[in-house]
């Protein structure tokens, strides 16, 4: 039982401090982007020790702590408690199944004074995740997500107040629609690499060498976009665009709960970038770190980590620079988006997956290895063929005016 | 109004070509702006710790300073122009006779109050003497209303203190054309006539 409830706790620390964390990170760049210098004046308290603002997220907690908690009178009490706390609870569930390492050496537990046979659940090296070998880990990480957007509707509902529920109503259509081109995408992965399970599906990327980002270009890009979506990330915050819907859905909730949805929507943002980098980017795996988990040695191991760190935050870095170049999407160009663009070419790469799969296993006998590179050559030019199409059969709408040529009503003299 | 009113001018947007409609090529532009900007040097001026420059002491409209001429005297001559200017009328003049042989009044006090005083430089744009200045010092702080009211010695003192550092401006200025430096010097000596 000590296993997991020592990688529960190192989960929980961990992705808490790296919320808090990547706040001030979000904040640099913003800053560094606009040609400011961004927070750096916080350090060691009572010191005159500025560490470049690295205190800066314990200063902020400690704000959030102390602001007064207020609940307006013309809230449900009872909803208006439920959403943030089931929002954070099932941003921090997802984490259950989602490897954040790879495996230790079974050595680890002599470092304890333990004996392996005593504490350990599995025989032979300690896989770094809560719950190892699950087999349906992407259908659980999908189920919970989709569990988030009740936190973000109810929040939106319980708050009584017009801004908060377009939030909600905007959400609950935007995460709903975003959440079909995700899952094409991702069930291209599943088809080739034959496993739901998330550590499984890193092994075939490592023990091939190839990643899907390589064989399945077209399935990134679409995942890369409809991610960003479902964290509400800009360009597409519409649930919470400050300028339109101050804040939307938050905006009645002050103290720990206002603090309880920011810190859920930024692991929301680690939940996309963890899952960008396992199910395209292989995971912890770098050209040389290759190897069964059995034959892995403290140095591999570490490596993994850090490979797989690396990889994560450079993804979320580039989460936060695209937050300050691009424009926030019109609500009409966002759905646009999704229903024209994204699913098609969710479909179009899930048919050639498909294809390309059983045509390598076919043909795998008489040409060896060239089937691979035949594969890697198919799937580039389906994916620029079909972004070709997608892009010339249905452009972005610029203008959503009254057409004059359609429409010859009455247009209200105020609008 | 109809949609039909020929009054409703309609603007076609502009049309989208190949890269546009790729999407790809207009992300990766806006993309190589942010990145470059990111690493760009900052613009910020870490206030306390670090001094802003300023590029050009002679036009910057910091706190005023009364100048002092050749003997230490108060240049002022007491005419009343630059209290006269002033749009927040913050400043005040009491002019008496002249102990000095050159000028008929000089002030016995003359005070700004730094408060009221909106920095739009017109004093100093009035005074036929160029005896009122404004200096290119911007950190004007103070714990009281009192403290902020500058009479003529603390005016001087900013002069004594800013001296070095940015000369009178009359001196640097471009050479005037000759009609308004006839005037100046026939306001310098019409004084002593009438003193005399």
């Amino acid at each position: 039982m000590l296993e997991p409830l020592i990688k529960i706790a190192v989960l929980l620390g961990g992705l808490m401090t790296a919320a808090a964390y990547f706040v001030l990170l979000e904040r640099w760049i913003a800053a560094w982007v606009q040609d400011r210098l961004g927070p750096n004046r916080v350090g060691v308290p009572l010191t005159r020790i500025r560490l470049f603002g690295l205190g800066q997220p314990m200063a902020d907690g400690g704000k959030f702590i102390l602001k007064e908690e207020y609940t307006p009178a013309h809230v449900d009490k009872r909803l208006f408690l439920l959403a943030p706390i089931s929002i954070l609870a099932a941003a921090l569930a997802v984490f259950a199944v989602i490897p954040f390492g790879s495996v230790l050496p079974a050595s680890v537990y002599t470092l304890f004074g333990q004996d392996a046979a005593t504490v350990a659940l599995t025989e032979g090296p300690v896989p770094l995740v809560v719950a190892p070998g699950v087999d349906v880990g992407l259908l659980y990480v999908f189920a919970l997500s989709s569990i988030a957007v009740y936190g973000v509707i109810v929040g939106g509902w319980a708050s009584n107040n017009k801004y908060s529920f377009l939030g909600g109503l905007r959400s609950s259509a935007q995460l709903i629609s975003y959440e079909l081109p995700l899952g094409l995408a991702i069930l291209s992965v599943v088809l080739a690499s034959g496993s739901l399970n998330l550590d499984e599906i890193v092994h075939h990327q490592a023990d091939s060498g190839v990643w899907f980002i390589f064989t399945q270009p077209l399935g990134f890009v679409v995942f890369v976009i409809a991610a960003f979506a479902e964290a509400a990330r800009l360009p597409f915050d519409l649930p919470e665009c400050e300028q339109e819907l101050i804040g939307g859905y938050h905006t009645e909730y002050t103290g720990m709960k206002l603090l309880l949805f920011l810190v859920a929507e930024f692991l929301h943002m680690i939940t996309a970038a963890f899952l960008i980098v396992l199910l395209f980017l292989g995971g912890w795996h770098i050209w040389g770190l290759a190897g069964p988990d059995e034959q892995v040695t403290w140095v591999g191991a570490v490596g993994r980590l850090i490979v797989l760190h690396l990889k994560v935050t450079g993804v979320i870095v580039f989460f936060m620079v695209v937050r300050w170049s691009w424009p926030r999407f019109r609500f009409d160009q966002l759905m646009a988006l999704a229903w024209k663009v994204m699913l098609p070419l969710g479909m179009i790469n899930l048919v050639a997956v498909a294809i390309f799969e059983e045509l390598s296993l076919a043909l795998q006998s008489q040409l060896g290895g060239w089937t691979l590179a035949i594969s890697l050559l198919g799937s580039w030019l389906v994916c620029l063929a079909a972004w070709f199409g997608v892009a010339y059969a249905t452009p972005m709408i610029g203008d959503n005016r009254v057409r004059k040529d359609i429409h010859t009503y009455e247009v209200d003299p105020q609008i | 109004m109809q949609a039909t009113d020929p009054d409703i001018r309609w603007v076609e947007p502009p049309k989208l070509g190949l890269g546009e409609r790729m999407y790809l090529p207009l992300f990766l532009q806006g993309l190589t702006t942010t990145t470059k900007h990111l690493v760009s040097a900052k613009v910020t001026v870490s206030y306390p710790d670090q001094e802003p420059e300023i590029n050009n002491p002679l036009i910057y409209r910091g706190v005023h300073r009364l100048n002092r001429d050749e003997q230490g005297r108060v240049k002022c001559v007491a005419c009343f122009l630059c209290a006269t200017a002033c749009p927040a009328h913050c400043i005040d003049i009491l002019g008496v006779e002249s102990p000095w042989e050159d000028r008929e009044k000089y002030p016995e006090s003359f005070t700004i109050d730094e408060l009221r005083c909106i920095f739009c430089g017109m004093c100093e744009q009035a005074c036929p003497v160029d005896a009122i200045e404004l200096t290119s010092l911007y950190n004007l702080t103070g714990r009281s209303r009192e403290e902020m009211i500058f009479d003529k010695e603390k005016l001087l003192s900013v002069y004594d203190a800013t001296k070095d550092k940015e000369p009178m401006k009359s001196a640097q200025l471009p050479p005037v054309t000759t009609p308004s430096a006839t005037t100046s010097t026939a306001t310098s000596t019409s004084p002593t006539e009438g003193g005399a």
